[in-house]
């Protein structure tokens, strides 16, 4: 079966996930993402490339900064953007997915950014509008973050600019995360020689062996040596579940400190999704140290939405 | 227009491209005055022109992907390339370098581009061909060179180390042309 994300011309026409995209597709949104960074330095930070098109971020479930940096994204392209807070409209009205996207379909919209809080909900989109049509993935569910997984790429490539003799360490509640696991497919892909997982078994799903990552629960061990460390965001509900006993114990075994951060290579960045919990996964002392990399993630970010969505709008 | 010639020697075009940027530069104000390349032709050419005519500024390089009028038809160019301008625009006076002067249209986009820098005080245009087929009220201010190319055809410019080199090229049918 061919990858759903694909058109017939082996060409990118929806994001969804980044698992299963071969590497020159991952490599060539990187490229083009290092082009659209300059544009942040011009007096006039716009293209005309998605002149007269409409986008509409779909976000199911909420989130400030992805919707602002697609919706910086798609503006910066010259877009024309609407946003749709659907957990507070239709949806709480009991109107379907697929009714909503058709609605929207009705008013010409041309690329839908989305985030669900169920895995697959893009997939099922991309499956049912026109050709035409474009979906771009922005979290859902425990499935995938693709946009935020190649952005984590750019970053790393900026910095170290090469993959394969890399160490990257993902931490913290890898189980729940979309990012790691977008992370991890990206990293596989472009040639990353050891990837590591560090965290609380509870929060460690199976099958990351199979994936051909190295699984640590002790953090000092999983991060002798790294290149780069990935922290995740510690979800505070993960707490009530009676997944980890509480928010200081999780620091004090889990949480980046100058003194962990120290049993990394010298020149290691520490990178973050956002939102951080300071004090929880991270110090603020590296949080605002300088192997911090975590604001310049959200300055990428920017230019890699507006590769991904010049990409598959061209496609 | 001449009719094709069987070759094109791509030095002796670049000496005369040269003496008269250094001619049409001499007119315009120093220090005022920067030269801009178009990827990736334009962008050699001007590089080397810096070198030889001894120019105390970088040149500015332009790949117009962003900017093509026909990103609707066949999406974005497999490999985009930086623009990289690294001077204030506002009030200069720019020399647009290209290879070749074909429908028009780059130098429609690379002019667009350039205006989101900042408002140049004039741009003039510098070509090592002419080769007709224009689709766009554009002229060059000078071509080192001009003929008659029918569409179908290409002139394809490379280099090796220093020196240039122009080859024909037939394109397959229905290619889109872009030059």
């Amino acid at each position: 079966m061919r990858n759903p994300q694909l058109n017939s011309n082996g060409e990118l026409t929806h994001l969804l996930t980044v698992e299963g995209l071969p590497r020159d597709i991952l490599t060539h949104i990187l490229d083009t993402a290092e082009s659209f960074v300059p544009l942040a330095d011009r007096e006039i930070k716009k293209v005309p490339l998605l002149r007269g098109k409409s986008v509409f971020n779909l976000f199911f479930e909420n989130s400030t900064r992805t919707r602002t940096t697609f919706e910086i994204a798609a503006k910066r392209l010259s877009a024309d953007v609407y946003n749709l807070n659907i957990s507070a409209s239709s949806a709480s009205k009991g109107e379907s997915l697929l009714d909503t996207i058709n609605n929207l379909s009705a008013m010409q919209a041309d690329l839908f950014v989305v985030r669900h809080a169920s895995s697959g909900a893009p997939h099922l989109i991309a499956r049912h509008v026109a050709p035409h049509v474009h979906v771009i993935n922005a979290g859902d569910g425990r499935h995938a973050h693709p946009t935020q997984g190649l952005l984590d790429m750019y970053t790393i490539r900026h910095y170290k600019k090469d993959f394969s003799q890399l160490t990257v360490a993902i931490v913290g509640d890898i189980l729940h995360s979309r990012v790691a696991r977008s992370d991890i497919h990206a990293l596989t892909t472009l040639g990353v020689p050891e990837v590591r997982a560090i965290g609380p078994l509870t929060l460690l799903p199976s099958g990351l062996e199979q994936m051909g990552v190295r699984v640590f629960t002790n953090m000092a061990e999983g991060l002798k040596g790294v290149d780069v460390i990935i922290m995740l965001r510690l979800q505070n509900e993960r707490m009530r579940g009676a997944l980890l006993p509480s928010a200081q114990e999780y620091f004090k075994h889990y949480g980046l400190t100058q003194e962990k951060l120290a049993l990394a290579k010298p020149d290691a960045i520490v990178m973050h999704p956002g939102p951080m919990n300071r004090g929880v996964e991270i110090d603020s002392s590296v949080a605002d140290g300088k192997q911090a990399v975590i604001l310049n993630q959200v300055t990428f970010g920017i230019a890699v939405r507006m590769a991904v969505m010049s990409i598959v709008a061209g496609a | 227009m001449t009719p094709t010639p069987p070759s094109l020697d791509a030095e002796a075009l670049y000496v005369r491209l040269r003496e008269a940027v250094r001619d049409l530069m001499a007119t315009l104000p120093a220090g005022r005055t920067h030269l801009v390349g178009i990827h990736s032709g334009g962008s050699w050419i001007a590089e080397r022109l810096h070198r030889d005519l001894g120019l105390p500024e970088a040149p500015g390089k332009l790949d117009i992907s962003f900017y093509r009028d026909d990103f609707a038809r066949i999406g974005l160019h497999p490999q985009v390339k930086p623009s990289a301008i690294t001077f204030d625009v506002d009030d200069k006076h720019l020399v647009l370098i290209d290879d070749v002067l074909y429908t028009g249209r780059t130098i429609r986009a690379a002019m667009n581009e350039l205006f989101d820098y900042g408002r140049p005080a004039s741009i003039k245009l510098a070509v090592l061909v002419d080769r007709g087929g224009r689709e766009l009220p554009v002229a060059a201010d000078f071509a080192a060179a001009t003929i008659e190319l029918p569409p179908g055809r290409n002139l394809v410019l490379s280099r090796n180390g220093e020196s240039f080199k122009i080859d024909f090229e037939t394109l397959p049918p229905q290619e889109p042309q872009h030059a």
